[in-house]
Order: C-alpha cells, then structure tokens, then sequence
C-alpha cells in the first residue's frame, strides 16, 4: 500500500537469529523485486529472423508480453555440426538485437498513405468517373500529374483506407496495360532470400498482369561478372563454416566481422589452428586486426596486386618447377590447355576466340554442335581432340557432358597444357596494356599501349585448307603475366625488379605495397594449396567489386585461386560475399514468384541498365568507349557510346529491354493474327521494316517511358539508387541536386543509336507505389506508402549463402495498427485489380519479348561473330539474332483467382532450374491435399495458395533442396546430361520433406541438389564448385571448365581476354564544379568510398535509434587526419561533399585509420535523419549516392554466348560507383531548411 | 535593520515551509518514486577525486551535522546542570566545527571541481545534482566564516540566540524569530541557506541521508536471510514450480 507504512508494520524486521546469532532472518517487504522479475517476464517466444538485406540469416528469439514485442535475443538451437568443426551460433549481431525497436517506433509506417494532392484529384475524378476513367482524367491532363508529382519527397501525406488505396494502384495499373501496355509497371525488390513469400507476393502479381520485375544483384554491383565469365554460375560460394577447414586465408576488400558479424567468429577460430591470415585492406578496417600480414594497396589498385601474386605463382609452381597438384587441377579442370586461334596483324599475332572442332577437317568426327566443342591437343595421341564437357556437348544429346578425360569418340586424353618444348614454334603475340592511362589520382606507368610477347605456338590446318597458329591459354597466360621462360623477345622479367608488368616491382609502383609482401603472401598462399590439396582461401567483397572495372580485379583472385586448384576443395576458393544471399530453395520458389505454373516466360529486367536509361544518366555520360577499348581491339565500330552499346545488346537479344516496343504489346498478337502471321515472325519483319520499334531508341519519348512502379523489400532511393539526384530530377520529376550539365547543353551528344531530345522529360512516373515498414527515404517520395508488416508480424522463409539452414520469418504478433503483411497486400492488390480490369481489360494476348537465355540451348545462339540485324549483318530470327518473342495469354479479370491458386503448368510442363528439367505432378498432388483446393471460380480443383504460409508449403514442397524426393529426381534429370550417376548425394534423404512448421521448430539443413555447386554432407562443409571437381559435372561455360580466358569479340575488343590492369575510370565530375561556388573554406578532391556500415545494414537501421545512438547520430564521412588538415576539417565539423552529380552533408569523422587520398562513406545512411541542406544545391543534403552516377561497360552486355548469356540477376551491366571523386570542404552555413514548402497547402 | 515583519516571515514561518516540504516531500517521494530513492554516485564514471573528496566531505558533514543537532537542539538547562559554560561550548563548536568544516570544505571543493569538470559526469548530471553541491558548497562557505564573526564575542551569548531560536521553532512558536533579528546578517544568510536546503531536500539525491544505513553499525549477524517472499497473484501463476 505505502511504501513508508509497510515498513513501518515491519518495525521489527529480524524475526530470527542462526548461527550463534551469526545469521539473520528478516521479513521485509520484497515486492520490489517484482519489477526485476517482471522485466524479463514475457508470454511467448517466437521464432523469426531479420528479412534485412544482409547474409547473416540469424535465428532469433521474439518476446512477445502483453500483446507486445519487447525485445529478441539470439537462439542458440542449430543443428551441431561435425566434431571438430566449431558450431554455428550464436548468430546474431548488435543490429538484430536492435530491430525490436522499429514495430513501436516513430519511423513505424502505420497506415496507408497517398500524396494529398494526388489523393484529392481522384476523389473528385471518383465522384464522377468509374476507377480507370479516373485514373486516364488525372495523368491525361499534365497540370494535374505535375501538381503531385513535382512535389515528390516533401511531405503532404494524408491517410487513407485499404480499399481506396488498393483501387487507385489496381486503376492505375489497369489504364497503363490498356494505355501503354504491361511492361510500363516496373516492380523493384531486391534479394528474394532474405524474404521469399514477401518477394514473390509483388513479383508475381506483376507477372500475372505482364508487368516487369527489375534485377538488384548486378544494380547493388553485388554481382561479380566475372563469377558468369568464369564458371557460369551466377555467385557460388563456401559457407562460412568452410573457412574452418583453411589453411590460409586471404580477406580481400572484405570487412568480414563489421559486415559478416554472425559469421567471424570461424575466422577467429580458424586461426587457433595455426591457420594463417593476410588481410587486404587499404584502411585500416576492422578484419585487418585479424592479419597476419596487412596489405594496403592504394584504393582501387587490387588488380594490379594480384596479378603481381599471380606473376610469382605462376613463375614459381608453374615454371621453375611443376607442381603435380597444381598441373593436374589446369588440365582437367581449367580451359588452361585449350587451343586459341591466333590472328595475325602487322607481322605479329594477337589471340582471337578459342578454335573449335568446326573448324577442323571432319570436325573432329563431331556432328552435335561441333561449332560450340572446344579443341586441345592430347598428350597420348598427339592429336586435336575436341574433350567432354564443352557447351556443345550439354545440348543435343546426351551423357557426354561430363569432365571426364575422354573426347567425344570415347578416347582416354590427357591434355597437353604448353606447346613449348621440342623445338616449338615461337611467336610475338601482342597484349593490350592500359597502365598508362591511370588518371592524376593514380600511378601511370610508362609501358606502351601494347606489350609484345614471344609465345610458343603451332601452324594447324584448318577445314578450309588454310594454316593458321595457334596457342594454348596456359602459354599465352605466362606470356600475359610477364614472365620469361626463355623464349627472347621483350616484355618479360627474369626478376621480381625488372620494372615490367606484372612483376611485384611493378605492382609496387602502382599499389604502394612492399614487392617483398607481395612475393611472401603469394609463396604462402600457394605453398599451403600444394600442401593441403588447395585448402587456400580468398575472402573477397564489395572493397574490390564495386569498382568500373571489377572484373579486373576479380579475375585477377580468380586466376591465383585455379592456378593453386583451390576451387571446388573444401577449405578453398572463392569466397565472395557481398549481396549474394543465397535462395537455396530456388527452383521451388521460381514459379511461385513469376508466376511460371500461369504463364511463361516472365518479365526480366536488368535494372543497371533500365535506370540508365529511364533516369537519363546516359544524357550526362562522361565516359567514352575510347578511353576504355583495347589498342588491340579487332576492326569494328567501337566509337559508339554506352548507350548505344546497351541498345546494340537488347535488339541482338543479349539484354533484355523493359519497356520492349514502343507499341502496346498487347495490341500486336491481334495486329500479327490480322496480318495472317505468327507473332514472332510479325515482330521481326516489323522490326526490320520499321514499322515497330524497340523502346531502348528513344527511352525519352513518352510512350516508353516506365509509368507504374512497386518498391517494396528495398530502399531504392534511399540506398542503392545509384545517380539519386537524377533519379530525382528524370523518373520522379522533383527537386534535386544535378548540377552537372547534359551533353546536348555541351554540344557533345555522342549516341547514334539512341533518338536524343533536346529537352529531357522530368517525371516519367504517373505512380509510384513504395511498401515498407518504416518511413524510408523511398517512401517519402513516393505517391503511395503502404504500411507492410514487420519481420516479426509475417510469415516468410529466409536463407543464406553463408551456412546451409533454412528459416522461418514468423508472426509473433499481427501486424500492428493498419499494416498488412506483402503476401496480403499484393493479394489486396490483386483483388482490386480483378474488379477493376474488366473496365478496360480481358482476356488479352500479351506479346512478350526475352533476351537470349544461360542454361538454355539458346546459350549457343550466336556462334563465332557479332553479327547485328537492325545493320543487315544478318536477319533478326527470334531467340537467335534477336529477342525470342512468345505470346501469353493473360487472364487479367482472374488476376486474384490465378494469384491464388497453383496453376496449371505445374503438372503440365514440369519444373526446373539451370539447364534440367523435371515433372513436379507429384508434388502439386501433395500441395493440393496440404493447402486445401478451390472447389469453384477460375482455379477449381488446384491447390490453394491463400496464405503467406501456404505459399511457403508451395516453395518448400517443390524444391529439391527441401524436399528429398524432388532431389532425387533432380539429380537423375542431370545424370541424363552427363551419363553418370550423381543421384547418391540425395537418395540419403529422399524420405526428407521439410514443412513451414518444421523449420519454425528449428533450423533445417537443406538437401543437396544439383542447382548448386557443393553439396549438403556430413564429412564436408558447403564450398562452391565442389561437384564439378568431385562429381565432374562441368562449370556452364563455353569449355565447361573455369574459363581463364575470355574469347568473345567484345571481351578481345575491351582488352579482356586475358585478367590485365586497368587503372579506374576518370569520370570528370570536379572541373565543373571545383571553387566555381566558394564559401571561404579550402576546397580539396578525394576518391569516394562507400564501404558497408557498422552501424546498419545497408539503409535499414540507420534510422533505428539505439545505432544512431552508437555513432554520430546522422551522416558521416570519414577522412584522413592529413586530407583533413589540408582541408582545415576538424572532427565532427559539417561537411559537404559534392561533384557534378549532387551534393551531400555530414559530418566529418577524421581518423588515421583513413588511408589519405580516400573519403569513406558508410553507404545508404537516411537522409531523413539529421541532414541539413546543402549549400552547393540548396536542397536538402543527400544521399551518398548523390554523388555518384552509373556507368555501364559494353563487355557486360553481352549475350547469346555460352556462359555470357543473360541470366536475371546473373549476368549483365552492373552500377559500379567507386571511381568517383568529389569535392569537400568545410560548411560555412548549416541550414536546416525548417522552413515549410513555398508550395504547400 | 529588517523590519520585524521580514524577519518573522524568514525565521518565523518560513521555517515551517521548510519543514513540511521536507518531511511531505519526502515521504511522498519515498512512496511513489521508489526507484528515484537514491544517492546516485558517480564512482562508476571516475573513481579519481572520489575517495578523498567523498570521505572528507562525509566525515566533515557528519560531524557539523551532530554539532548542529546536539549544538542547537539540547536544551540550555542540560548545558546549565552538567556546568558547561556558553563560552566554553562555544569554544567547543568553534574548534571542532572550524576543522570538521575545512575537511569538509577539501572535500566538497574536490567533488565540485570533479562534478563540473569532468565530461562524462557533467553530461550525466542533472540540474539537481549540480545545484545540490554547489548551495551546500555556498553554505559551508558561510557557516566557516561565522566563526571569525563569533571570535568577537566568545561569551556564547550570540550562540544562545540560535538555540532558542531553534528550540523555539521545533516547539511550534514562530515568535522565536525574534531571537534571531539582530544577529549578524552572515548568520541570518547561513540560516536561510540551511533553512531552504531542507526545503529543496526531497527533490534532489539528498534523500539518501534519510536511508543512511546506520543499523549497519550494530547488527549482529553477517548473514542475512529474508523470509519467504509471497507474489501477487498476477506473478505466481507464473512461477514454476509451485513450493
């Protein structure tokens, strides 16, 4: 009752005495305690993770109390591992701990939003007009679309109920099908792994109604191409727990326990067992604390540096003496002894593409696409053969793609990896070098544009009679690298000192790194390989792949990793992480998110490459192809800009193109049946003759332009949109922060491919609709903000690369206030669009364009030459020379039905992934009797997919990876391919089916399956590449080896044939701008890094107020003590930072940890968090992606080639951003801008 | 010379303001802000300062404290019948006050500097904490240079105001001010400082002094056990399992 009264009753509070009075026993009030007790208190704990955009896939334990989350901690319930492997938890890091925080907070997006003005408008339109008509009234007259839509991004949201809301989006949806056509709705989210049934709730509405679903792994430049280039897999890498099993690690441009917290403690524990670590870093970054050894090149330098180690490798394991591991791992599973042709030029020789049987006498006796079988010479025979596994030997018949040593007559070969030797002939074959071409910020070398190299080589004849020369890869690789074996001529050292590329003295120059640790790391490195079978690890990350020309930098690791047989050994390889979240159950999730058991194919797009286009960066493009292309390029057009370069690849059905023609693509089907015509021979004479027209020619006339957008899982515009001040001023139409001038203002326009107006459009969107559970920067510049549920109110599934179990996403509570989870929400959507459509839709045919795809037999499409049909070069054929075109039917007034319902095509066709192909009847059967059936409409008598969990249980139950009889059945569809037996990994578990409620019980390990390169065991960890060396299945390459050299004619034309130096690009972003708007304070230049953070992943918790209580409280950027002295910069001054792009601010964190010369920038802190304006733009101070700008690069683009062809999130143009510079300098007036909007109401 | 209607607001009933404040402030507070029931050190943020300021000060205060309450509150009759003269006990109060005072004085000016200039504690202190120190810090600056006022006249008559007058307050005579209307304005100043800090006392760390765990000093046992706690009903269904 009273505090003071109790105590007064107590009076006497000893009761009694024990111990000879030693001890007391007193009887005093103790419901104090209780509040202790009930903190902890709670009333369930459920399992959920934390669908953020990062790897950790952490299981965590949610405290629900009273209704209420309180707080989460880590569970501690996997599986064990293996003895003597340490387990995997406790996963989990500050950040998860923290996420709690956002369900209640004020960030906390809780009820659906409209912009006011935009919400006004449709009211009046309603009052009168039916849904769509009023949607046309509104975007049709331009006063009304300009009055919201130039005020994106301030304020002037007002609430609005689910059913109005979901009207509008369905109207809107409906008029721009009827209007422009299905390909003008866009829908962006990135990483489906980290919340599956959330992603494919949006992508497959959006494939149901035809709309397109834009890439994120190649945007976020997470995705290395030279992964693709190299083994035709997408990104495939060791699970974390792999790196226990190394014997030396190097971390290269990765942050291993700022970025993959959960996951370290396998390095900490690693190195108990004497493993040893070098860390490449140029700051002093966190995981360099675990170094044995710190490398510190100059930023962007990486390629140069490992191509130095590579020098050294191939010099001491390769030449002076041979390693018997090492020589066997090049010839059986590298492209190493394969044949190049040798082009002669002026006297001298350059390499040209790999020979093929083709073009030998008899074809080598092969008749199955002998034009895609790559040659060698075999040691036994002496002769030319054409070995298994070769592109040409997957497609078109049968168990002969494998890497077994055999050729395609049943032969035991060995293959031969040099031609020198018995007198060979020798050769001056001639290399591009770009090292004299570095910008002032970087070191240029004095070598010539071209490095000529004695090469031992061989005269053959070829079918037509005449003799050529030609080389292998291995031979021509030593050459490449430097190094002399003897064979005279110049170019080549004898010593690690000769200042001749790539020895470490010259890598010394250009890097800053000692020669002397260069030389030891790489002894080291290859040292344990030829010890350990190839347990040498590389760790490697966004510090190197987010530069322009990443996939220098990238092979030139690649190369030191084969060259030691590394890949595919358990504690070895490849160890990429950065955005590659694993979807292990992939082939299951597939036709649930693009809605394939409905309607193939889907809409694809690369984003790169749209947003280059559709927010007109390409008009502001500084960069020429010139200043790139090899002075050894073959003769051809090459003087095109990158614009033309990407409309080039979409026509020739490389990339794909999103809007796809300028007409209505449904209006063609009817047009193409009108002219007595199948569709795709109507789309290609139509084409050719100029009556339809590819949207990627004119992206600035408004009848291409993206109109509808979803943004849901994502931050585009807070995060990874790179360019966000033309993002603001071209998609959106509002106020930003371009200062830059476009080329037409400078008179440079460049494009020829590409219409230019002199007037670019500002606001392609009629809507943008953004779905998240925090008021994102995105969200603030949306139209439309729907409030989603949280990671803890949902049911979902989520896995990662970087350990082998598959998790729950579940509700503990509902979602709170007026939020609904994704699943529900698009359902929403979809049953609004359903009443809605038939105002103007039905059941419609849908023309639909796609690129040339990997994995398909298409990937053969385009065998020797580009060859380009919109210049006559040859006829536009669909699906080889040009797009495949394919009509759909679509249902639109059954859009919910469908969305509702496992489709038909399921037991139909079938499933399946990456080149096999298997019948799911079985399955579908399961689903039905799990999920319950439709017993009327649309969907009578299939499986029901009503809820977010039934569409887990249709994810789960058709992919192998949790569903053992699948697996089996998978496996045996690859033994057809390859001829052997492979079934072995998975028959252990066939009886396995792993359900949604199993996995909220605990984590689940997945079943091996032959979508993926490792396998699931209990005698090895996850590691990439595992059963193409074990099993011999081959990589998805031209050669189905590891493909070192890439011989495409774009590759050759860039100077990418073989791993070569490339200094960054100069993307003249300061004369512009530099002292041209003083504020008395000094003005000095720096390369722009934006690393990720410590205090959140990516933009999701850096509006979360326990980080932001960790750090600054807001933006930083960090700098070094020397750059900050020159700049009269003082710790936590307000900086800002600007170039031609925009302009940004923050404060300055000067550290000495910054190596001088680079400004660090956490990437993706909200500029909705304590960011006053800027002076430069007198806007509010942006992103860190204000500053930047993509740049696209032509050898990215290519398609219809093997391994280089396009895969949705596999291959494609990629937005790096590390070459920026910008200015900063000291703030001298720190405006809030609190000021409300002249414009506001 | 105030005028006699001051001086009885100040010393007559202003007193009693204190007093209730002090001792309804308080007991309010100890009821519903159990959790504010605390001295709130900051030996956690920086031990250095701390042993010398902390002790001297709190041995200093201790013994103003005692000398205050025996000082002022005995009756005069008790002095009188055990034959100690005003001059000698003021003598007394003098000596051992003025020493208890400068050690007090070494270490509140120690805690002060610490409080004020150290970072971490200055941005972890409220404006209580800071006021609390620095009006004790003023008070014992003007209860020190009392004593030069009463080396003038070591008869003690001056000291025998201050006891009626406190005696006359406790026992509910507000008349008493007039005891104090002609003494020296650094007495009237201490005693309106003193006076105002029993008035401030429940809203401030103060409060610890009432839970001083002076039991400490006789227990008998060192083990202490408490008797079985019952919860409420809401919390025992809960536990598990049942006794």
């Amino acid at each position: 009752m009273s505090q003071f009264l109790d105590r007064l009753t107590f009076f006497r509070k000893n009761v009694e005495t024990f111990s000879d009075g030693h001890g007391v026993v007193t009887r005093e009030d103790r419901s104090w305690e209780d509040g202790y007790r009930k903190r902890w208190q709670h009333d369930k704990i459920v399992r959920s993770t934390h669908g953020v955009n990062c790897t950790g896939s952490c299981s965590w334990k949610i405290y629900v109390k009273g209704g209420i989350v309180t707080w989460e901690t880590q569970q501690t319930d996997y599986p064990r591992t293996r003895p003597d492997l340490p387990n995997h938890e406790p996963r989990g890091c500050s950040r998860g701990a923290s996420y709690s925080w956002y369900l209640y907070s004020g960030a906390r997006v809780k009820y659906p939003m409209v912009r006011g003005r935009l919400l006004k408008l449709w009211r009046a339109a309603r009052k009168t007009l039916s849904p769509v008509a009023a949607w046309a009234s509104i975007v049709e007259d331009e006063a009304s679309r300009k009055s919201y839509t130039s005020i994106r991004g301030h304020g002037g949201f007002v609430r609005v109920t689910w059913d109005e809301v979901t009207e509008l989006i369905a109207a809107a949806n409906a008029y721009t099908i009827r209007r422009h056509g299905p390909d003008r709705v866009i829908g962006f989210s990135p990483i489906p792994a980290m919340s599956m049934v959330s992603y494919a709730a949006g992508s497959r509405y959006l494939s149901l109604i035809g709309g397109v679903c834009m890439s994120f792994y190649d945007w976020y430049c997470d995705l290395p191409p030279a992964s693709p280039q190299t083994w035709g897999e997408q990104t495939d890498v060791p699970e974390s727990a792999d790196w226990y099993n190394a014997g030396f690690i190097i971390v290269w441009g990765s942050n291993v326990p700022q970025t993959r917290t959960p996951d370290a403690h396998f390095y900490t524990e690693v190195r108990y067992k004497g493993t040893k670590s070098a860390v490449v870093s140029p700051d002093y970054a966190e995981a360099t604390k675990f170094a044995d050894i710190w490398l510190n090149p100059k930023q962007g330098t990486d390629a140069a540096l490992a191509l130095a180690m590579g020098h050294v490798i191939l010099k001491e394991y390769y030449l002076q003496r041979t390693v018997p591991y090492f020589a066997d791992y090049a010839r059986r599973y590298t492209d190493m002894p394969f044949l190049v042709r040798l082009t002669a030029r002026d006297g001298r020789y350059v390499p040209e593409r790999l020979l093929r049987a083709s073009e030998l006498p008899g074809a080598l006796g092969e008749t199955n696409n002998p034009e895609w079988k790559t040659v060698a010479i075999d040691e036994i025979s002496g002769e030319l053969v054409a070995p298994l596994g070769s592109v040409g030997y997957r497609w078109g018949e049968s168990a002969h793609w494998n890497l077994e040593e055999k050729d395609g007559r049943g032969r035991d070969i060995r293959l031969k990896l040099t031609l020198a030797g018995d007198g060979a002939e020798i050769a001056p074959v001639d290399f591009p070098y770009f090292g004299g071409r570095a910008s002032e910020h970087f070191v240029a070398t004095e070598h010539g544009e071209i490095l000529g190299r004695n090469v031992p080589v061989r005269t053959i004849a070829v079918a037509d009679g005449t003799a050529i020369k030609v080389a292998t890869v291995h031979d021509l690789m030593m050459a490449s690298y430097g190094i002399d074996r003897g064979f005279g001529g110049g170019n080549v050292a004898a010593s690690y000192d000769d200042d001749v590329p790539f020895t470490p003295a010259w890598a010394e120059r250009i890097t800053g790194v000692k020669r002397e640790a260069i030389i030891t790391v790489a002894r080291e490195f290859a040292t344990n390989a030829e010890k350990t079978n190839g347990r040498s690890m590389i760790i490697i990350g966004a510090g190197m792949n987010h530069w322009y020309h990443m996939d220098m930098g990238y092979r030139g690791v690649i190369n030191l990793l084969v060259f030691c047989g590394a890949v595919g050994q358990s504690g070895g390889g490849w160890s990429h992480y950065v955005g590659q979240e694993k979807l292990r159950p992939q082939t299951g999730w597939t036709p649930l998110a693009f809605a394939l058991d409905w309607a193939r194919p889907p809409r694809h797009q690369n984003s790169t490459s749209f947003f280059y286009a559709h927010t007109d960066q390409w008009r502001y493009e500084t960069l020429t192809a010139n200043e790139v292309l090899s002075p050894t390029a073959p003769e051809g057009d090459w003087q095109a800009s990158f614009i033309d370069y990407n409309v080039r690849a979409e026509r020739m059905g490389w990339l794909p193109s999103a809007p796809q023609m300028k007409q209505n693509s449904l209006d063609l089907a009817a047009r193409a049946s009108a002219a007595g015509m199948e569709a795709k021979d109507y789309v290609a004479r139509g084409l050719k003759s100029g009556e339809l027209e590819l949207s990627c020619h004119d992206p600035d006339d408004p009848a291409n332009w993206p109109r509808n957008m979803f943004v849901w899982r994502s931050n585009l515009l807070g995060s990874s949109g790179k360019g966000h001040e033309y993002f603001l001023k071209h998609l959106l139409g509002t106020k930003h922060g371009v200062m830059g001038k476009d080329l037409g203002a400078e008179g440079r326009v460049r494009n020829r491919e590409v219409a230019w107006h002199d007037e670019a459009p500002e606001g392609k969107l009629d809507l943008l609709v953004t779905l998240d559970f925090r008021m994102s920067t995105t969200c603030v510049y949306s139209d439309v903000v729907l409030p989603t549920a949280t990671w803890y109110e949902k049911n979902d599934l989520n896995t990662s690369d970087m350990h082998p179990f598959i998790h729950p996403l579940s509700a503990a509570v509902d979602p709170v206030w007026e939020a609904r989870s994704d699943w529900e929400i698009y359902k929403g959507i979809a049953k609004a669009f359903s009443a809605v459509a038939p105002e103007v839709l039905g059941v419609e045919k849908d023309v639909v364009l796609t690129p040339i795809q990997h994995d398909t037999p298409g990937e053969m499409a385009q065998t020797f030459d580009v060859a380009d049909w919109k210049r006559g070069e040859v006829e536009p054929i669909p699906g080889r020379t040009m797009p495949a075109v394919s009509v759909v039917t679509r249902d639109y007034p059954n859009t919910y039905a469908r969305f509702t319902a496992l489709g038909p095509l399921m037991s139909e066709i079938g499933n399946g992934g990456k080149g096999i192909a298997w019948k799911t009847q079985r399955e579908v059967e399961a689903l039905g009797a799990l999920n319950g059936v439709h017993h009327d409409g649309a969907a009578k008598g299939l499986p029901k997919i009503d809820t977010d969990i039934d569409a887990t249980e249709v994810i789960l139950m058709l992919a192998p990876e949790t569903n053992g009889e699948v697996a089996v059945r998978a496996w045996e569809a690859l033994s057809k391919a390859t001829g052997r037996h492979h079934a072995h990994l998975a028959i252990p578990k066939e009886d396995e089916k792993i359900r949604f409620r199993d996995i909220q019980a605990q984590p689940r390990k997945i079943i091996s399956s032959p979508t993926w390169s490792g396998i699931e065991s209990e005698k090895v960890c996850y590691n990439a590449g595992y059963t193409n060396v074990h099993e011999l299945i081959p990589w998805r390459t031209l050669t189905g080896r590891q493909q070192l050299y890439q011989d495409h004619l774009w590759m050759r034309a860039f100077g990418e044939g073989f791993v070569t130096w490339k200094p960054p690009v100069d993307l003249k972003t300061i004369a512009a701008v530099k002292d041209k708007k003083p504020n008395g304070n000094r003005e000095i230049v720096l390369n722009f890094i934006t690393p990720h953070q410590k205090w959140g992943i990516h933009s999701t918790y850096t509006d979360n107020l326990l980080m932001l209580t960790l750090n600054r409280g807001g933006p930083v950027v960090w700098i070094s003590e020397t750059d900050a002295k020159a700049a009269g910069i003082v710790d936590n001054d307000w900086v800002e930072v600007f170039n031609s792009n925009g302009a940004l601010t923050a404060r300055a964190v000067v550290s000495q940890r910054v190596k001088p010369g680079m400004m660090l920038m956490y990437h993706a802190q909200e500029k909705i968090v304590n960011t006053p304006g800027s002076e430069m733009t007198g806007n509010r101070g942006g992103i860190h992606n204000s500053v930047t700008r993509t740049v696209l690069k032509p050898t990215h683009m290519i398609g219809g080639y093997a391994q280089q062809s396009y895969g949705f999130n596999y291959y494609g143009t990629v937005g790096s951003n590390r070459d920026e510079f910008i200015v900063v300098r000291k703030m001298a007036n720190v405006d809030w801008l609190e000021a409300p909007l002249a414009a506001a109401e | 010379m105030m005028s006699e209607a001051i001086n009885s607001a100040l010393f007559g009933w202003y007193p009693y303001l204190c007093l209730t404040v002090f001792l309804f402030g308080s007991l309010f507070r100890f009821d519903r802000e159990q959790y504010t029931w605390k001295s709130g050190s900051s030996q956690l943020l920086r031990r250095s300062q701390l042993r010398w300021g902390s002790n001297l000060f709190h041995v200093g205060i201790l013994a103003i404290f005692a000398g205050h309450f025996v000082g002022l509150l005995t009756p005069i009759w008790v002095f009188d019948m055990l034959g100690v003269s005003h001059g000698f006990k003021q003598g007394l109060a003098i000596t051992v006050g003025g020493l208890a005072g400068i050690a007090c004085f070494i270490g509140i000016t120690l805690l002060a500097h610490r409080r004020l200039f150290d970072p971490r504690i200055r941005a972890t202190s409220s404006v209580g904490d800071i006021a609390v120190l620095l009006i004790l810090w003023v008070q014992l600056t003007l209860g020190l240079s009392t004593i030069f006022v009463s080396l003038n006249h070591m008869d003690g008559h001056e000291m025998v105001k201050f006891m009626n007058w406190a005696q006359g307050i406790l026992t509910l005579q507000p008349s008493a001010a007039a005891y104090v209307a002609d003494v020296n304005p650094i007495f009237k100043a201490h005693l309106l400082l003193g006076m105002t800090i029993f008035l401030i006392f429940p809203f401030t760390r103060l409060v610890h002094i009432w839970s001083a765990p002076i039991w400490y000093l006789g227990r008998r046992g060192y083990q202490v056990v408490r008797t079985r706690y019952t919860a409420p009903r809401g919390l025992r269904a809960r536990r598990q399992p049942a006794e």
